[in-house]
C-alpha cells in the first residue's frame, strides 16, 4: 500500500517538475520572441544568453513581502491563488504524452479536461472579489464573463472532433488521426477553436480582464509576492495546456507528419513537445502582432460568430457522417 | 475495498456538513462555496458508484455554469447579513414540510427497491448481469454503474425509450430561456451602434469624395 502510494507520488512528481520547468521557459520564450519582433535583445544578462533569467525571476518573486489588504476577506484572498494553481496542475493528470505515456489514461478524458478547466473561473472570480477593489472586481467580472462565453464555443468544436474520432479517450482522439490528421478535414473549427482558446486563457488580443490601462492589472491587482507568482504559474500552464490540446485535438498528438523510417526513430514525446511549442509560438506571435479587442466585440465575436459557425459545423459533420454511414 | 468504503463515507459525510453551512453561514459568499463543495462531494459520490459520465457532468453543469452565475448575483447584489439569519427560522414549517416529502421519496424508493442502498464499489457490479433484471429502471441504473458502456447506454436509452421526455424537458428549457429573454431585453434607440458589415462594406473610393 505505501509502495503504490509513493509510486503515485513520484509519477506525480515527474509530471509536476517538468512541467513548472515548462511554465518557466515559456515566459523567457515570450520576453526573447516579442523582444525579437521589437528588434530589442531581451533578457541576455542571467545566465548564457539569459537562460536563468526566469530563476532569476522566480525566486525574487519568492522572497518578496506578501502584503494583505486591510478590507480583504483573508481566507478566501489566499484561497484563490492556490485553486487557480491546483487547477492548472490537475488538468494535466490525462494528457497522453506519447503511447502510453500517460498519468491516468481514463475513458472520459475530454470530459475531465473539460470539467476540470471550467473551474479554473472559480480561482479568478474569488480572487477579483475578496480583493475588496474596484479594479479587481472589475477585472474578475470580465474574465469570468469571457471565459464562460468562449468555453461554448469550444465545447461544440470539440463535439466535432468526438465525431470525428468515436471516443472520449483522448489516447483514441489521437489514434484517430493515424490516416490523417483533423486539421486538414476540420480546418476552420482549428481556427475557431485556437481564436476561443486565446481568449479562455485570458491571452492578447483577448487580455481584457488584465488590460493594464483601464484596470491596472485586473483580478491580480492586490496580489503580491507569492500569491502573485501562483497566479502566473496558472495562467502560463493553462496555455500550454490549450495549446497541447490543441495538439492532441488538430495536429495528431504524438504522431510523426509523414509515416517514414526516418520519422520514426524520433520518439513521439518529442513530436508532441514539438508541436505543442510552435503552437506556443503562435500565441506569443500573436500577443506582439494585434491590438486589443473592445469587450462587446469579445462578446459579439463568442456568441454572435463562433457558436452559430460551428453549430451549423456540427450539423454539417454530423450530416456527413450518417450520410455516408462513416459511424460505427 | 476498506478505504474505498471509508472514503464513500468521508465524502457522504461531508457533503452533509456542508450542505449546513450553506444555511447557516452569514456570509453569503461563503455559503455559495460550501454549496460548490457540496456538488463536487457529490460528484466524487457519483464516480464512486461508477457513473462517471454522470459526474463529470454535474461538475460541469453545477459547478461549471449553474453556481458561477449564483457566484456572480450574490456578488453583485451586496446583501446585509443581519436579515438573512432573522427571517431563517420563518421558514421552518416549509422546511418540515419539504423534508418530510423528501424522506418519504426516499422510502418509497428503498422500500421498492429500485435502487440498492447498501455500500457497493464499481467493482462489484462490474460483473452484474443486465439481461436479468427485466424492470426498465433498476436496468437503466445497473447499466449507469457499468464500467465500459456508461455513455453508450446513456445515449441508448435517452435516444430511445425516453426520448419523448427528453424532447420535452428541452422544449421547456427552450421556453424558459425564450421567456427570460423577452422579459429583459428592452432596446434602447439612443445608443451609438457598430454595424460592422457596414463598415466593412465601405472602401476607399467612396468614402472620402476628393474635391478639386
Amino acid at each position: 500500500m505505501l509502495y503504490i502510494i509513493l509510486f503515485i507520488l513520484l509519477k506525480s512528481l515527474a509530471l509536476i517538475i517538468p512541467l513548472l520547468i515548462s511554465v518557466a521557459y515559456l515566459t523567457l520564450l515570450e520576453r526573447k520572441v516579442m523582444a525579437a519582433m521589437h528588434q530589442r535583445k531581451g533578457p541576455n544578462v542571467v545566465g548564457f544568453f539569459g537562460l536563468l533569467q526566469p530563476f532569476a525571476d522566480g525566486l525574487k518573486l519568492l522572497i518578496k513581502e506578501t502584503i494583505f489588504p486591510d478590507s480583504a476577506n483573508t481566507l478566501i484572498f489566499i484561497l484563490a491563488p492556490i485553486l487557480t494553481f491546483l487547477i492548472s496542475l490537475v488538468v494535466w493528470a490525462v494528457i497522453p504524452f506519447d503511447k502510453d505515456y500517460v498519468f491516468a489514461d481514463i475513458n472520459l478524458g475530454v470530459l475531465y479536461v473539460l470539467a476540470i478547466s471550467s473551474l479554473g473561473v472559480y480561482g479568478i472570480i474569488t480572487s477579483g472579489w475578496s480583493s475588496n477593489s474596484k479594479w479587481s472586481f472589475l477585472g474578475a467580472l470580465r474574465s469570468a464573463a469571457q471565459m464562460i462565453s468562449y468555453e461554448v464555443s469550444i465545447g461544440v468544436i470539440i463535439l466535432c472532433v468526438l465525431l470525428c474520432s468515436n471516443s472520449l479517450n483522448l489516447s483514441d482522439i489521437v489514434y484517430a488521426q493515424r490516416k490523417i490528421w483533423f486539421i486538414v478535414p476540420l480546418f476552420p473549427l482549428f481556427l475557431m477553436f485556437f481564436i476561443s482558446g486565446l481568449a479562455e486563457t485570458n491571452r492578447a488580443p483577448f487580455d481584457l480582464p488584465e488590460a493594464e490601462a483601464e484596470l491596472v492589472s485586473g483580478y491580480s491587482t492586490e496580489y503580491s509576492a507569492m500569491g502573485f507568482a501562483l497566479f502566473f504559474l496558472g495562467e502560463y500552464a493553462n496555455m500550454i495546456l490549450m495549446s497541447s490540446m490543441i495538439t492532441i485535438y488538430f495536429f495528431g498528438g504524438w504522431l510523426c507528419p509523414i509515416n517514414t523510417y526516418i520519422f520514426k526513430i524520433v520518439p513521439g514525446f518529442f513530436w508532441f513537445g514539438f508541436k505543442t511549442t510552435l503552437i506556443l509560438f503562435v500565441f506569443v506571435w500573436v500577443r506582439a502582432a494585434f491590438p486589443r479587442y473592445r469587450y462587446d466585440q469579445l462578446m459579439r465575436l463568442g456568441w454572435k460568430v463562433f457558436l452559430p459557425f460551428s453549430l451549423g459545423w456540427l450539423l454539417f459533420i454530423s450530416g456527413i457522417l450518417v450520410g455516408f454511414d462513416f459511424l460505427i | 475495498m476498506f478505504i474505498e468504503n471509508v472514503l464513500f463515507l468521508l465524502f457522504s459525510i461531508l457533503s452533509i456538513v456542508f450542505s449546513f453551512f450553506v444555511i447557516l453561514c452569514k456570509n453569503p459568499v461563503h455559503s455559495i462555496l460550501s454549496l460548490i463543495f457540496v456538488f463536487f462531494n457529490t460528484a466524487a459520490l457519483l464516480i464512486f458508484l461508477g457513473a462517471e459520465f454522470l459526474a463529470m457532468l454535474f461538475v460541469i453543469v453545477y459547478v461549471g455554469a449553474v453556481a458561477v452565475l449564483f457566484l456572480f448575483v450574490i456578488m453583485m447584489l451586496n446583501i446585509k447579513e443581519s436579515n438573512l439569519i432573522l427571517s431563517l427560522y420563518n421558514y421552518i414549517p416549509v422546511f418540515t414540510l419539504l423534508i418530510t416529502i423528501f424522506v418519504y421519496e426516499v422510502y418509497t424508493v428503498y422500500s421498492s427497491n429500485l435502487m440498492p442502498l447498501y455500500m457497493f464499489t464499481a467493482n462489484s457490479l462490474k460483473d452484474h448481469d443486465i439481461l436479468v433484471i427485466d424492470f426498465i429502471i433498476i436496468n437503466f441504473l445497473d447499466c449507469v454503474i457499468n464500467y465500459a458502456t456508461n455513455i453508450y447506454v446513456i445515449g441508448n436509452i435517452l435516444y430511445t425509450e425516453f426520448f419523448l421526455m427528453f424532447f420535452i424537458s428541452g422544449i421547456i428549457l427552450l421556453v424558459a430561456m425564450i421567456g427570460s429573454i423577452t422579459l429583459t431585453l428592452h432596446k434602447r434607440n439612443d445608443v451609438k451602434r457598430q454595424f460592422v458589415f457596414k463598415q466593412i462594406e465601405r472602401n476607399f473610393n467612396n468614402t472620402i469624395i476628393w474635391r478639386s
